[in-house]
């Protein structure tokens, strides 16, 4: 039995200039460079890709969706920070 | 947390899936949810790594380059495809030590179509256009499933599937239209894989222990005999385009219901296999576990050199 197992690494791949990075997915490699070697055979062999990102998965903090509430519901009744909020009349134009 | 608690949460889940939004990883679930996803994602993930050993047994033999660039690509799609199902897996909060030790200890299926053998270069033809043709029929649903991370993994298991059908079915037409041996080749090919292909999609309605539940999840749209009916019509035109014949005396067009009536398939052969007494359930085994333990110095160096090249660093950077 080995004694360690390889990290979970999670992979971001830019599908073309342009474009942002976007997850794709996750693998196991010992280091970065494999992560990178790795990621390259498992999420881009037909071309998906222009440039990859790995991070190694443990260093990712997500927010937790059970605190949605407190992290989000701010935002909801803000209304004025929309274009919409504000009334013009019809006759105003470029705006 | 209470019982009343955890009624009402549970209500809520489901709801969320009737509306179908996505479940994601870190969202709160049913433990029988969580089950349900790890115990079929990755029978699904083993079935792709198995699935690789009956067609490796030809890759060095590919009657050409053009045959051989095709399985190899079609094997290493699978190889990917596990791992996109693995690591969506544990997502849900399994380790792939333990999704592993599951595969090698026999406690996790894979599905038991991989335990026939590949006796001649024609069976290549056959699994790419029947295997992975009711594959596809089972996984293109799987796209729309409520659990994110399995839904994602499938859309790109999809995409990159319908390649593995075509070239199978035309290694079968290349040999339907060749000298009769090989013609014969490919008609004993498709005798020995049509059932075990039908069977693959899973034991009948009236069978199937998990069909009630994994609908209302949307792991499942619609139910083994439905699926196995759509193979059936669809393939068989396919088979009748290039010549071969289906080994099933009692299969006929039923043009009122607008689908082929077909007979009986050999369930005591189905649940033989899947308890382990298919002809190679043992040499597919013995080679998964025995590729893990000759490769565990690999994992082993690759982990010392990564650490190794750490403590360089971190030295140079006092």
């Amino acid at each position: 039995m080995s004694t360690k197992n390889w990290p979970l690494w999670e992979v971001f791949v830019r599908s073309k200039n342009g474009l942002e990075h976007r997850h794709f997915g996750s693998l196991h490699a010992a280091d970065a460079d494999m992560a990178l070697e790795n990621a390259r055979d498992v999420y881009t062999r037909r071309n998906e890709g222009v440039s990859i990102w790995v991070v190694e998965s443990k260093n990712i903090t997500a927010s937790n969706p059970q605190h949605n509430g407190e992290m989000f519901e701010p935002a909801q009744d803000k209304v004025y920070r929309h274009p919409t909020f504000y009334e013009l009349p019809d006759e105003v134009k470029y705006m | 947390m209470s019982e009343e608690q955890i009624k009402n949460l549970e209500a809520q889940f489901e709801a969320r899936i009737a509306r179908d939004e996505k479940i994601e990883a870190k969202d709160w679930m049913p433990e029988k949810y969580r089950k349900t996803h790890i115990r079929q994602m990755s029978q699904h993930a083993h079935s792709e790594i198995v699935g690789m050993l009956p067609e490796g047994n030809w890759i060095t033999r590919a009657p050409s380059l053009r045959r051989k660039v095709a399985l190899l690509a079609k094997v290493q799609d699978e190889a990917g495809h596990g791992l996109y199902l693995y690591s969506a897996c544990e997502t849900l909060g399994i380790s792939r030590d333990e999704l592993y030790e599951q595969l090698h200890s026999g406690k996790a299926k894979y599905s038991s179509i991989f335990n026939y053998p590949t006796v001649t270069w024609a069976d290549m033809g056959a699994i790419g256009w029947l295997v992975d043709g009711a594959a596809i029929i089972n996984q293109v649903p799987l796209c729309n499933t409520s659990y994110g991370p399995y839904a994602r993994a499938m859309v790109r298991v999809c995409k990159e599937e319908s390649f593995h059908q075509r070239q199978g079915y035309e290694i079968m037409i290349k040999l339907a239209n060749g000298t009769p041996e090989q013609k014969e080749m490919a008609q004993d090919a498709l005798n020995r894989w049509w059932w075990p292909s039908l069977m693959m999609l899973g034991p009948t309605d009236a069978e199937s222990i998990h069909t009630e539940q994994s609908m209302k999840w949307k792991l499942k749209r619609k139910s083994n005999d439905d699926l196995r009916q759509q193979f059936i019509d669809q393939t068989v035109p396919q088979a009748d385009l290039i010549g071969l014949t289906i080994p099933d005396p009692d299969l006929k067009w039923n043009e009122e219901k607008g689908s082929y009536d077909f007979g009986d398939i050999d369930w005591d052969e189905f649940w033989q296999v899947v308890k382990g007494h298919g002809p190679c359930n043992k040499e597919r085994m013995n080679a998964r576990v025995g590729a893990w333990e000759r490769g565990e110095w690999v994992r082993d160096a690759a982990m010392a050199h990564a650490e190794k090249q750490q403590q360089r660093k971190e030295k140079q950077a006092v």
